[in-house]
């Protein structure tokens, strides 16, 4: 009995949870104007989409996105190992906890003040805002996680195979690339698929730091199009498209890292 | 030879990584602190300030938006709580799926979701105002109050139960006296990761009270947008303070931030 209303109260949950995006993905396949006009089955939207005017607009955010999530999060997984590296070997205790509380900054920072501040910064500074500085911005708030991902991982190696590799007569250069990064190998690769997320998700950041040459990430595209005309019909594929892609990855990913756990257990 | 011997120390590595951050999250800090307290010409004033503060409309603003964030984050609780702890109770949820489909949302493009929002309401003819700006932000920002409760639970040694029971302890009695103590550092870091986004958050209020109703965020973004960058930094100082004053509250900031990093 008790079982019975816990899980009836998930799936009520669950239901109320996902209902919006169901909407959405339903009346994706009409081509009304209006949500929830039913006009009969179509891919209309899906197709001008893709081709017409907006759709042409709306494939150049798509493609920034994901530029700038490639770019930010590769560059934030190596500045963010690296100090991971170097954090988790500094053995002066200030020095250690000053970049342990850097690097929570930005993690407890709300966006809008990231955002702000950074835009700020280039403002005093006399930069233009563009591809450059929205890449910086994305950096700024994704290495942090890739440094929270690394360090789990440099607690569980063995310390003395650094060692080993200095006697055995490799040079500092090549006992971090041949022995210390295989072994975090997992955790930058977390990291990256996190700093990924992240920057493909992010609104907030992104719309202070874009400068105005008509550079537009997906959310920020979504945003202005929303505000501009209402809700375009357009947007109906696009969001069940985007959640159905991310659900999937995210839903595949999971599932391999359950897996793995339960193998290791 | 000095030199070589300092670069190729480990500990050496973070120096990239310090020097980045001392231009791209200390500086910045430090700008927007000398924005809020100086003039358009650069000289030092408290005006910005007293603007803030003699200014009704901002400050109430500003006074709406805390408690619409505290209501968001007490709803978030109350239907977040059940949820985490029936998940983590392998006699009442045993699929290890059931958790993934409560925690994926939370990476999906929140403007996607808010979206997604305001077409039900439409279908449903629900009017877009308050109402709706409160479903929307439980929607958002639920699995942000789910996960860390999930995760407390989950590690919660179960002997601990079993032992209040032996010693007499009815349900109710168990729960509020072992259970609920015991969870009290997800409860804290789950209503941090909802209440903080919640005050500062700007888009959802937008799309889904059809711009009736300001929040405090985007009264910081409409200034900052029209130029009144002193004024607007101000703002954004007066929310800093008090995610600050918050953050105190918060013992655990670094393991709050590795449990956002093992989730993939």
């Amino acid at each position: 009995m008790k079982k019975f209303f816990a899980q009836a109260y998930l799936w009520v949950v669950l239901i109320v949870m996902y209902a919006p995006i169901i909407v959405i993905a339903v009346y994706s396949f009409t081509e009304a104007k209006v949500l929830g006009n039913w006009t009969g089955f179509s891919f209309n939207l899906y197709k001008s989409l893709f081709q017409g005017g907006a759709g042409q607009a709306l494939t150049s955010a798509l493609i920034n996105t994901l530029i700038i999530a490639v770019i930010s999060s590769t560059c934030a997984t190596f500045l963010g190992t690296f100090a991971a590296v170097g954090i988790f070997y500094t053995r002066h205790k200030f020095r250690k906890n000053t970049m342990n509380a850097l690097n929570n900054i930005p993690i407890l920072n709300p966006d809008i003040i990231t955002g702000i501040s950074l835009f700020l910064l280039f403002v005093a500074l006399g930069v233009n805002q563009g591809y450059v500085t929205i890449c910086l911005a994305h950096i700024t708030f994704c290495t942090p996680y890739v440094v929270l991902s690394v360090m789990p991982r440099l607690h569980q190696m063995n310390p003395n195979t650094y060692e080993a590799a200095l006697d055995l007569g490799a040079t500092p250069h090549q006992a971090l690339w041949k022995v210390i990064i295989p072994q975090v190998r997992s955790g930058m690769i977390a990291g990256f698929i996190l700093a990924f997320t992240l920057s493909i998700d992010d609104f907030e950041v992104s719309i202070f730091n874009l400068g105005n040459n008509g550079l537009e990430t997906l959310s920020t595209f979504i945003y202005s199009d929303a505000r501009r005309g209402g809700l375009s019909p357009e947007l109906r594929p696009l969001s069940t498209l985007v959640f159905v892609v991310v659900l999937l990855v995210l839903f595949v990913v999971n599932i391999y890292n359950a897996r793995a756990a339960r193998k290791k257990q | 030879m000095k030199i070589t011997r300092f670069l190729n120390k480990r500990s050496s590595l973070g120096i990239p990584y310090f020097l980045f951050m001392l231009c791209f999250v200390v500086a910045p800090l430090v700008i927007i602190v000398f924005f809020a307290f100086t003039d358009g010409n650069g000289h030092l004033t408290f005006d910005n300030f007293l603007r803030f503060v003699s200014n009704p409309k901002d400050l109430n603003t500003f006074v709406y938006s805390m408690v619409l964030s505290m209501i968001t984050t007490l709803i978030c609780l109350v239907v977040g709580y059940p949820i985490a702890y029936i998940l983590s109770d392998s006699r009442l949820c045993k699929s290890q799926v059931m958790v993934i489909l409560f925690i994926m949302p939370m990476m999906v493009n929140v403007l996607v979701r808010t979206l997604a929002t305001v077409a039900l309401f439409g279908w449903l003819h629900l009017p877009l105002g308050e109402g709706a700006l409160i479903f929307g932000m439980v929607y958002n920002f639920l699995p942000f109050m789910i996960y860390p409760i999930y995760n407390v639970l989950n590690k919660l040694d179960k002997s601990y139960i079993e032992a209040a029971q032996d010693l007499g302890a009815n349900p109710v009695q168990v729960f509020l006296k072992v259970v609920l103590p015991l969870s009290k550092e997800g409860i804290i870091s789950g209503v941090m990761m909802v209440y903080m986004p919640t005050i500062s958050t700007f888009a959802i209020s937008e799309l889904l009270t059809l711009n009736n109703i300001k929040l405090f965020g985007t009264t910081i973004q409409e200034n900052i947008n029209n130029g009144m960058w002193n004024y607007g930094a101000m703002l954004a100082v007066v929310m800093l303070v008090i995610i600050m004053v918050l953050n105190m509250f918060d013992k655990s900031p670094e393991e709050g931030g590795s449990e956002m990093g093992g989730l993939v």
